[in-house]
């Protein structure tokens, strides 16, 4: 019987592209479209709009949110997608991955559960990252007028702060506290017009548990290279739970930055070994419980008595874990959380956290 | 025991449909191979999406990744029907007197025999067409419902409303139901036949494990069969009251095996059944009893299509491993 069953094709990664009009989607489009890495793309945009290369791989597509019948609002997946994927993946030789663009003003979140919650979708793709691109000179501004600014943000594995050419170096120094006081855990970039290390925004594997560890082992940390604290801040930034009262003293800010619009934040929690029987429970209930509010968690948990490392990822209402490594002589045995999203109670999650120790 | 005549084909091929004694094959490339002494290929489309037969005039119709729409006829003669550029083409039906309806976004279009072309606007993305068997009447099923137009008049569509995204629709062949498949894993019916004003009564028909993507009505329309199980699942709509409160036959089971494909014999009550791992089972459904008609092969079977005796059943595969069974053989 083995032999009858079809060789898997390997799952082929899907990029979303967010971030405000303007902000330099389009132009980051074509030089994925347009320089020589040696891989193709489909593009899946809203509009041709602006696209100025002849591609037969870029597929325009209305943007069609379905609520699924869960009784869950924020289970929402993009309908189209779902056929476009569909069609693109019964000829998949012609692209090495696919990039969803989507309108300025478009929440990430139904784009990337359209990869978790459609089993057809699933069995072919893989979200390998969401890029949000913010315009340096106008988020102050975006942030004021609406929340899907701040929402793109939180959301993304990578953010590339663009246009650093418009604004003074003390204006980018806001800027990028801004963007770490809203995620702390994504990987941050400063480019003018688009030109970031195309290496460094596609084929990421950031939503894939066991690569976003491989390629970053400091996942949670934080503290890697390329991060916007730079390899020379070495404060620890698990204790910064509420932007509000963000206390970091960042050397490059100077002053403190009043960061007025953000609504989002992210609570950080650190503990010791899990016991299993209380903390899947309590990951399930405060997912059910508190999903809406929740835009993204992820988590490397140690367990007692056991070998490897847990890895957990999570959007609203969807989690998913796996076991990912042996832990390391040495290593120490510890479980970090974070959760980005809106009205997290801080205290409450620590002490419902911590009350999931072994030891406890 | 029935034989087997192997057809390969390189892609995915998305359907197949008898035209006389020829199949014809649907390649998500863009062409069309017939098996007519010989194999033979017509260029067609830069990328298909959507190939179906039209019932009334014994021809093709399909749509594609260019924006067209083709009438592709016995003898493989491609006739452009609409042509929308960079759009992609994938919900198509075919209807009375020439007509083809075919849909992008928000719109479904009826183009009648004359040229000319109707188009309805929806709220939401067309996601599947189909004509009533009686009149010149299309139905789009759209997110939370189904809404029905007369292509003749400008009289107000009638809008079936059931919350949730349905994906693709189908009348029964006497016109007293209408079923949609949902992105949920789920069917949706109504019964149409309601007297006049009365609200249109809803059928439930839930519990798959996976997406419905293939819906077959039995050559009487007594039976609607449906993938989306280890098993086809075929609904009773004998009763004025269809499915209504009855379970479904379960045929052909297997253990973990998923069918993709259901195709009911033009004459007989025989189902045949395609699955994920290119098996292929026909079932007669006043027994269950069960013929193997293909053992497995490299793909899930994506089409079937009975010729107009059933004495051959064409199928097609996603990994490219076609054929014609020859059931008398």
């Amino acid at each position: 019987m083995t032999d009858a069953i079809p060789t898997q094709q390997k799952p082929i990664p899907v990029t979303v592209l967010t971030g405000y009009l303007g902000a330099g989607k389009t132009t980051l489009l074509n030089r994925i479209l347009s320089e020589n890495h040696g891989k193709k793309y489909a593009v899946i945009v809203n509009e041709f709009g602006e696209i100025g290369i002849d591609n037969d791989l870029i597929v325009e597509s209305d943007e069609e949110i379905y609520e699924m019948n869960n009784g869950c609002v924020c289970c929402t997946v993009r309908g189209d997608l779902i056929r476009v994927v569909e069609g693109l993946m019964r000829r998949p030789g012609r692209f090495d991955g696919i990039i969803v663009e989507t309108t300025g003003l478009a929440d990430p979140v139904p784009v990337a559960q359209t990869f978790f919650m459609d089993d057809d979708v699933r069995a072919k793709t893989e979200l390998d990252a969401v890029v949000a691109l913010v315009d340096a000179k106008h988020l102050p501004l975006r942030l004021k007028d609406s929340r899907e600014a701040e929402d793109q943000i939180a959301f993304a594995d990578v953010v590339l702060i663009n246009k650093t050419d418009l604004v003074t170096p003390e204006e980018l120094a806001q800027i990028e506290d801004i963007v770490h006081a809203i995620n702390p855990s994504a990987r941050v970039y400063k480019t003018s017009r688009s030109g970031v290390d195309l290496a460094r925004v596609l084929d990421q594997g950031a939503f894939n548990l066991e690569r976003a560890l491989e390629n970053d082992p400091h996942f949670l940390d934080h503290d890697h290279d390329d991060h916007v604290c730079g390899p020379d801040c070495d404060h620890d930034h698990d204790h910064d739970h509420h932007h509000h009262d963000h206390d970091h003293d960042h050397h490059h800010h100077g002053a403190m930055s009043p960061i007025h619009d953000v609504t989002v934040q992210s609570v950080s929690l650190r503990g010791g070994e899990m016991n299993p029987e209380r903390f899947f429970p309590w990951i399930q209930k405060i997912t059910q419980t508190q999903g809406p509010n929740i835009l993204r968690l992820k988590g490397i948990i140690a367990f007692k008595d056991d070998p490897e490392r847990y890895v957990v990822q999570g959007v609203h209402m969807i989690i998913e874990g796996d076991h990912q490594r042996p832990w390391k002589d040495g290593e120490k045995h510890e479980t970090r959380l974070v959760f980005i999203g809106r009205e997290l109670d801080h205290e409450k999650l620590e002490a419902s956290f911590k009350a999931c120790e072994a030891a406890a | 025991m029935p034989t087997v005549a192997p057809f390969d084909l390189d892609g995915h091929i998305l359907a197949v449909e008898f035209l006389g004694d020829t199949p014809f094959f649907a390649n998500a490339a863009g062409t069309i191979h017939r098996l007519d002494g010989g194999e033979k290929v017509t260029e067609a489309h830069q990328g298909m999406l959507s190939c179906i037969r039209d019932p009334y005039s014994g021809s093709l119709i399909s749509g594609g990744e260019d924006g067209k729409v083709l009438r592709i006829g016995a003898d493989a003669g491609v006739t452009e029907l609409a042509n929308a550029p960079r759009k992609w083409i994938s919900q198509l039906a075919a209807g009375p007197q020439g007509a083809v309806a075919y849909s992008y976004g928000k719109s479904a279009l009826v183009r009648l025999a004359d040229g000319t072309t109707k188009e309805f606007t929806e709220e939401r993305t067309v996601e599947g067409l189909a004509f009533a068997p009686k009149g010149m009447r299309i139905a789009a099923a759209r997110y939370n419902g189904v809404s029905m137009h007369w292509v003749g008049t400008a009289a107000k569509p009638v809008d079936l409303e059931w919350k949730g995204a349905h994906t693709g629709v189908t009348f029964s062949p006497d016109g007293n139901f209408l079923v949609t498949t949902m992105q949920e894993n789920a069917l949706h019916g109504w019964k149409l036949d309601s007297k006049a004003g009365a609200e249109a009564r809803h059928m439930r028909m839930t519990g798959y494990p996976a997406k419905v993507k293939s819906l077959s009505w039995s050559a009487k329309g007594k039976w609607l069969a449906s993938s989306g199980a280890p098993a086809a699942i075929v609904w009773p709509f004998q009763g004025k009251d269809g499915p209504m409160g009855k379970a479904p036959l379960e045929l052909g089971t297997r253990a973990n095996i998923m069918a993709t494909s259901v195709k009911f014999h033009p004459v007989e009550d025989i189902l045949a059944i395609g699955f994920i791992d290119g098996m292929i089972l026909a079932v007669r459904i006043a027994d269950s009893k069960e013929a193997l008609l293909r053992r497995p092969g490299k793909g899930a079977i994506t089409s079937m299509s009975w010729s107009k005796n059933g004495k051959l059943l064409a199928f097609a595969s996603e990994a490219g491993d076609c054929g014609v069974v020859d059931i008398a053989a």
